[in-house]
């Protein structure tokens, strides 16, 4: 059944008919003519203050939800403004899709008003992009749009619309099928890969299941439990995999990487076999590549082929979704298991002696003033495993990743790969959004919130009551850290004054929000428990915390995992434990 | 050791496609020796032919990488012993009225074409491999080469095998 009408009612119900929403947006000139329609759509449209704003909003409902984000934005420096939040949520394989207005057909390539070549810009940071100059192909594109963003490993998709496009009569059409000939995601490992997982795994005295992101993306937690369970081997969960599989779980060593345990990090190092589930070997994990993990075998489970070998050789290549990879892995490893079964208890002591050695932990700061990591463990244990977490980028990013216990997915929302300072605000008010009965924290550094505060507005006015944690440490303090540790305390511009400008409590309040500020101790609970009171509008907590803190453990960038440092030139030392 | 691999690109016929790919290598830090592209029997889908040099396992993350892109439909790594490549050559040589017959019996030699003549210079055109077409060239040089446009290489399978099929 087709129906004749505009290529914007076309573009508006397709987007219904793709089952969205909820769309984050700022209309403009050439994106007008969708704008007419969507006043009148069943989905949900929230005005934002700024491009970048959408497009982190987007990317933090699709991570709060599993759902496709949508933002709207357009041409020219609208979608110029994209590209951070696009590049970002394709790091983090995350599915957006953006809706871009573009200048007329017959302008396109004249430097019109407005005219930004965003295809061509947002090549290299989506999965894929189009321009759509024709209103009978919109349909067909936003069809695809979603199911690429969605199918095999998610991403960001662009769909630019020439204005014309979308003021042209057309007949509307939704595909029911799509057949990309050049897309054809493998969901299945083979058999005998599975086989010969199941024999590594089963022959592997020290093995560490190294679990990525990948984990949350296929919704592989009740079979990631299983396979761990079953192997009993200790499990890593990478910055972007937290929560997948429960803190709490005896069996889970915490964190690798840059900043994580000191028992991750050295199990990772020391183990025969890497059981890697929806994982990249990305260089914050590994520390220098050549001397990660030398004398492991590598398992490798991916729905991505590019990132089978691409950063580490690997002995057995699992390609498929990880549900699937799990589900046929169990009893492969079962049968294996029968006939021999390896003992993990020697390489369990020697885990459980780095666990107890070097746990997680910070020093309180002897001049009385805020500790930043507590404040953070505080607000951990009060909104509890149920709320949603995300973060800026920086220290408050790593000790909100070391301090809040995570037990469920979908709970830690971060910008991992593309490291993208400003992104907790908007996100929070995206993940918000999709999930509105949940209480969801902004956990943001003082430099990362005067980056993309002013979605509080967008919070205020539209009943979005996020609540948004300043750890205010009046610098750029993981670049401060840096220059702490390897520019001999020279502080290069990494001074941002914020504890008297701005006034983040009044700022909040300027923008419709509650705002509450500590700066000692026995302020902390009171103010998170009376923001968690707040709930009929946002809340803008100034945490006032000592300046120098650190972000401990530490793998200086570029330097082996065996030289993590547990605090400044402090390195464990290795003795009973050398394997 | 880096080497020169030759593979054949099916791809949509679609705007852009090109751009994609020649944005991928260059983000991806790949070298580009040839790239030809032309279209097929199916006017939907174009074949590229990518001459690149880069090490056995790089090669791999560049075949991986190329079937990321949604409009590429399929690669295949072709061998130069089993399948036929050719370059196309226009190259014009100064001649004078003393060596002009010289130089129209090594085209002759090379089975090039004269497909032009001037007073003081023959335009040649020569197909054919990598190696024949330096080997020509190398000959004409000390006449004088005023001007020389060569393509990037073409391949194909020999025999009867279709390299790729698509809907």
């Amino acid at each position: 059944m087709s129906e004749e009408m505009t290529g914007a009612q076309s573009l508006v119900k397709s987007l219904e008919r793709a089952g969205v929403e909820v769309m984050f947006g700022i209309p403009g000139g050439a994106i007008l003519p969708a704008y007419d329609p969507i006043f009148d759509s069943t989905i949900r449209h929230i005005l934002v203050r700024h491009e970048q704003g959408a497009g982190h909003a987007a990317t933090g409902y699709a991570q709060a939800t599993g759902r496709v984000g949508v933002c709207i934005a357009t041409s020219g420096p609208g979608a110029t403004n994209l590209v951070t939040p696009l590049a970002d949520a394709q790091m983090d394989s995350v599915p957006v899709v953006a809706i871009t207005g573009q200048v007329s057909s017959g302008a396109i390539g004249t430097d019109a008003f407005q005219e930004a070549d965003i295809r061509g810009i947002t090549m290299p940071v989506t999965k894929h992009n189009f321009l759509v100059t024709d209103a009978k192909d919109i349909a067909r594109a936003i069809a695809e749009a979603f199911h690429i963003a969605e199918s095999g490993r998610p991403g960001a998709v662009l769909v630019d619309i020439a204005k014309d496009a979308l003021q042209l009569k057309t007949t509307f059409e939704y595909p029911t099928t799509i057949n990309l000939a050049g897309y054809q995601p493998v969901m299945h490992p083979t058999s005998q890969a599975l086989r010969d997982a199941a024999a590594l795994i089963a022959q592997s005295t020290s093995p560490v299941l190294y679990v990525g992101g990948g984990v949350i993306k296929s919704n592989a937690y009740k079979e990631l439990m299983q396979l761990a369970e079953l192997t009993g081997a200790p499990v890593v969960t990478t910055l972007m995999a937290l929560g997948s599989f429960p803190d709490s779980h005896p069996q889970h060593l915490g964190m690798p990487g840059m900043h994580g345990t000191v028992a991750a990090v050295t199990a990772l190092q020391k183990s025969d076999l890497l059981i890697t589930l929806g994982a990249r070997f990305d260089d914050r994990v590994t520390g220098k590549l050549s001397t990660f993990a030398p004398n492991a075998k590598i398992i490798h489970a991916d729905i991505d082929p590019a990132e089978i070998g691409k950063n580490r050789k690997v002995d057995v290549a699992l390609l498929g979704d990880l549900t699937n990879t799990i589900n046929g892995l169990i009893p492969e490893v079962k049968a294996a298991f029968a006939k021999s079964k390896p003992d993990l208890t020697g390489w369990w002591k020697t885990v459980n002696e780095w666990r107890v050695q070097f746990p997680l932990g910070f020093d309180e700061p002897d001049d009385g003033s805020l500790s930043p990591q507590y404040v953070i463990q505080r607000l951990g244990q009060i909104a509890g495993p149920d709320a949603i977490y995300t973060a800026g980028v920086g220290q408050h990013q790593m000790w909100s990743s070391q301090f809040i216990n995570y037990e469920k997915p979908r709970t830690w929302l971060n910008s991992g790969g593309l490291g993208t300072m400003g992104y907790a605000v908007p996100a929070a008010m995206g993940a918000k959004v999709g999930a509105p009965d949940k209480v969801v924290w902004a956990i943001d550094g003082d430099g990362c919130f005067q980056m993309t505060n002013q979605e509080l507005v967008t919070c205020a006015l539209n009943n979005i009551p996020i609540k948004v944690a300043i750890i205010n440490n009046e610098s750029l303090g993981m670049v401060r850290q840096w220059q702490t540790l390897f520019y001999n305390q020279r502080y290069s511009n990494t001074e941002l004054h914020s504890k008297r400008i701005p006034d983040f409590a009044k700022l909040g309040e300027a923008m419709g929000c509650a705002g509450l500020r500590a700066e000692r101790k026995e302020d902390v609970d009171r103010v998170i428990h009376e923001a968690m009171a707040i709930n009929d509008r946002p809340v803008v907590i100034d945490f006032s915390v000592h300046r120098d803190a650190m972000v401990w453990p530490m793998v200086a960038a570029g330097a082996s995992n065996d030289l993590i440092t547990v605090a400044r030139s402090m390195a464990p030392v290795w003795d009973s434990q050398e394997l | 050791m880096s080497q020169k691999h030759t593979l054949s690109v099916l791809v949509e016929n679609s705007p852009g496609v090109l751009a994609r790919i020649a944005s991928l290598f260059s983000r991806r830090g790949y070298n580009i020796d040839s790239l030809a592209v032309g279209p097929t029997e199916n006017p939907d889908i174009s074949r590229m032919t990518i001459v690149i040099e880069v090490e056995g396992h790089a090669l791999e993350q560049v075949i991986a990488q190329l079937d990321k892109l949604i409009n590429v439909i399929s690669i295949t790594q072709l061998d130069p012993v089993t399948s036929v490549q050719r370059e196309l050559l226009l190259v014009k040589v100064a001649t004078t009225p003393e060596n002009r017959s010289q130089v129209l019996e090594t085209v002759q030699l090379f089975r090039a074409k004269v497909v032009d003549v001037a007073q003081d210079a023959v335009t040649i055109e020569a197909t054919g491999n990598a190696e024949k077409i330096q080997a020509l060239l190398r000959v004409l040089e000390p006449y004088g080469i005023k001007e020389l446009v060569q393509s990037g290489l073409v391949a194909m399978e020999r025999g009867l095998r279709i390299t790729e099929k698509f809907n």
